[in-house]
């Protein structure tokens, strides 16, 4: 039965594409289309072109530079030299070490709990509308309130952390959550992690709830286990779902700042700074713009070369009909 | 991509779409900056836009006051106050400077950000104008703002950095006296972790807190010329400079500071001042709001129990205990401030005005003859210091340019942490000097 339903749709789809036109009308129809597509995202473009374009190329232009911002444009040439400073910084290597570290956990712990709690909450379960609203609701705080409420529940003299631990008896595992350069980061994971896992889960709830009931029901009826089912059903068919999820996981971790910057600073001695807690230093607090604009450039370039490659290699297949879909209507 | 009605009418509304776009970012761009008026007339109607950092009572409704007093006298100037909280004025006032502007009268600390916005042709040099009522300041109050023979800015506020101790738990710890050497110093250390107690408060996330340490044993072994000198000759790899960071480093192995001070900030409800107000430690090294920040963070007023004593002298030394580093507070004029705005600072400074100010606990007097309004005899302690000084020194991180100061910051924090030898915290602020 199921069966069936997916090998009708694919011809539904084909018919859906028009036959190509002839040629001359064709032409004429073309340069019509292309005026008419670019009158509607004329809109777009001078938004587009005067906060994203015009800031990059500025900060490109200003990260070749000696400046501290003040006193009309940057005149003290210096090249590369704001860059070839940044890859010897111990501070910026560990930033992007950082970095890693917490895609790492994110992709190996966040995502994959999101999925269990999501997966949980798609059975029939009482109160599962609750669940689902009470793990969603963090995402809706802004970092900063997340941060501000975290640096109390970490603090060490008079946290509720260390008070939970110290009420269960486990008053061994009571630490210095933000002050010890060692823990920090992975104080900061779970903090990550607490806001964020509410988004993903919700994500695939409903890429799970897209999922067609007969097609678990006809896997079941096939003899497969519940693993089974979830491997080589459930898990595939939430493909393109969890491909994107990582990529924002990815990016958000990549431009990391509110949280950080209100929870520790970046601190203790740069144990939890990140790429953009960097670059704010340097730019409002140092007054080294071209060396914060340096910081700036690199992230830029690091965020775009992953989208670029992820979008070929990883996400191709999801988003292959939106190109290729156009290219056959021409 | 079915194609399409009548043509004229998609390009119209194309166009509507464009027009309405470019106007809402000309309706953005075209807000604020209409208080540009330099005209040289003191007479002439003029707007005066102010920003300040006393965003709380008790010093918030003073400058209200004051503003209103002024303009009740003077009918053609108009004054508006922004009061910013200090972080979100120094964000604020970066973007803005970045565009080419300044408000016409903001606060300043003085020192190398003020002398950035000077070059940068930002702020006002007020020599001239403040020739008339110089001598009525106390001079090492004004000397933030000075250079070359230049002012550039007048302060409102002058104090110093100095201990404030919980004389309770010296007492419980046997300490007789307040040590006036490091070596005294480092014994009451010891003593104070004997009785049980937290010697000392930092806030090691903040930073700022623990570069008075450092530049205080600088101070005690080079003197405050050799200090100066050092900053000019951009060179802070002396045998001083790692012999402070080692005097540092003895402290630091005694372990003195509270349960996690390494990430502790300095003004929240587990900061280091509330601490320090909560009685859970015995000293910190602070300026002159320290017990106002103590109160407010804590809620708890220590009273009696606290003291102040000048940092101790070290043995060996170029430096004398009656030597300070300090600052306060002051105000720059912008570059096209109106006139009343200069003569408004003025009327901020008369000794009258000053004691309003001073009244309110959160202001040290910068005018000779306000220091009676001063209510508090621990206050007038720091007061009496600075008027007595021997030598002046501006904190690292005001008087040097910001990238020096930050990394003065930053790199004794890593050498309280014991991430950075004294010998690299010696050749990191030389290398930034050097860079800067």
């Amino acid at each position: 039965m199921t069966r069936s339903a997916v090998d009708e749709a694919k011809p539904a789809r084909a018919r859906e594409v028009p036959e190509p036109p002839a040629d001359s009308t064709g032409r004429r129809r073309f340069r019509t289309d292309l005026v008419t597509i670019v009158l509607f995202l004329l809109p777009a473009l001078v938004l587009f072109g005067l906060l994203v374009l015009a800031p990059i190329l500025l900060a490109s232009y200003t990260s070749l530079f000696k400046w501290n911002g003040l006193g009309g444009p940057p005149e003290d040439f210096i090249g590369l030299d704001n860059f070839t400073r940044l890859f010897s910084d111990k501070v910026f290597l560990g930033d992007l070490q950082h970095a890693a570290i917490l895609i790492a956990l994110t992709v190996v712990f966040q995502l994959p709990f999101a999925l269990a709690i999501a997966l949980l909450l798609c059975q029939r379960i009482r109160g599962r509308m609750a669940f689902r609203l009470l793990f969603f609701a963090p995402y809706v705080l802004s970092e900063v309130i997340a941060g501000v409420l975290f640096a109390m529940v970490f603090s060490p003299n008079r946290g509720l952390a260390n008070h939970l631990f110290g009420l269960v008896g486990l008053e061994d595992l009571a630490t210095n959550w933000l002050a010890d350069p060692a823990v920090v980061l992975y104080s900061l994971f779970f903090v990550i992690t607490w806001k964020y896992f509410g988004f993903h889960m919700i994500l695939y709830v409903a890429a799970r709830q897209a999922i067609p009931d007969e097609i678990i029901e006809a896997a079941t009826i096939d003899g497969a286990s519940p693993w089974e089912t979830f491997r080589y059903v459930t898990l595939p068919l939430l493909g393109p779902t969890i491909r994107i999820s990582i990529f924002l996981a990815v990016i958000g971790t990549i431009q990391l700042f509110d949280l950080v910057w209100v929870l520790t600073r970046g601190g203790p001695i740069h144990a939890s700074e990140t790429m953009a807690v960097t670059m704010f230093d340097f730019g409002f607090v140092r007054s080294q713009v071209g060396y914060g604009s340096a910081i700036s450039v690199v992230m830029f370039m690091i965020s775009f070369v992953f989208a670029l490659f992820y979008q070929r290699f990883v996400m191709r297949r999801d988003i292959e009909g939106a190109v290729t879909g156009m290219r056959d209507r021409r | 991509m079915t194609a399409s009605s009548p043509m004229p009418r998609r390009a119209f509304l194309g166009a509507l779409g464009a027009g309405a776009t470019m106007l809402g970012i000309g309706a953005c761009s075209s807000s604020g900056d209409d208080s540009g008026n330099s005209g040289g007339d003191p007479n002439a109607a003029q707007t005066i836009e102010w920003w300040h950092i006393q965003n709380t009572p008790p010093m918030l409704p003073v400058w209200q006051e004051l503003a209103d007093q002024y303009t009740a006298q003077h009918s053609n100037v108009k004054i508006n106050i922004t009061p910013i909280e200090n972080e979100a004025f120094k964000a604020r006032l970066t973007t803005v400077t970045q565009s080419g502007d300044a408000p016409d009268i903001f606060q300043t600390w003085g020192g190398g950000v003020l002398k950035q916005q000077v070059e940068a042709g930002l702020a006002k040099e007020l020599t001239g104008d403040l020739a008339s009522i110089k001598d009525s300041l106390v001079s090492t109050g004004v000397q933030p703002y000075e250079w070359d023979g230049k002012v550039y800015g007048v302060p409102y506020d002058i104090g110093m950095v100095g201990f404030w101790y919980n004389k309770k738990h010296f007492a419980t710890a046997g300490i007789s006296a307040p040590p006036a050497t490091w070596t005294e110093f480092l014994d009451a250390v010891r003593k104070l972790k004997g009785a049980g107690i937290t010697p000392i408060s930092l806030a090691g996330g903040a930073k700022w807190p623990g570069h008075y340490y450092w530049t205080y044993l600088s101070m005690r072994l080079l003197g405050p010329d050799g200090l100066k000198k050092a900053a000019a000759d951009k060179k802070f790899d002396s045998p001083e400079f790692i012999q402070a960071g080692r005097h540092l480093k003895e402290l630091v192995d005694l372990q003195p500071f509270q349960n996690g001070f390494l990430g502790a900030p300095f003004d929240t409800p587990d900061g280091e001042a509330a601490v320090m107000g909560n009685g859970q430690a015995a000293m910190e090294l602070q300026g002159q709001w320290a017990p106002a920040v103590q109160k407010e963070q804590s809620g708890k007023d220590l009273g009696a129990d606290l003291d102040w004593f000048s940092f101790p002298a070290v043995d060996g030394g170029k430096g004398k205990v009656t030597d300070t580093m300090g600052g306060g507070g002051g105000f720059a004029v912008g570059k096209d401030a109106p006139p009343a705005a200069i003569d408004f600072l003025k009327f901020l400074v008369t000794a009258d005005n000053q004691r309003k100010a001073v009244a309110t606990g959160s202001v040290l007097p910068i005018t000779k003859g306000a220091e009676d309004a001063i209510q508090d005899a621990r206050q007038k302690k720091v007061a009496d210091a600075v008027s007595k000084s021997t030598g002046f020194q501006l904190y690292l991180d005001q008087d040097y340019p910001p990238s020096v100061g930050q990394t003065v910051n930053d790199s004794v924090a890593q050498l309280i942490a014991g991430a950075m030898s004294p010998e690299d915290v010696a050749k990191a602020v030389t290398e930034a000097a050097q860079n800067a």
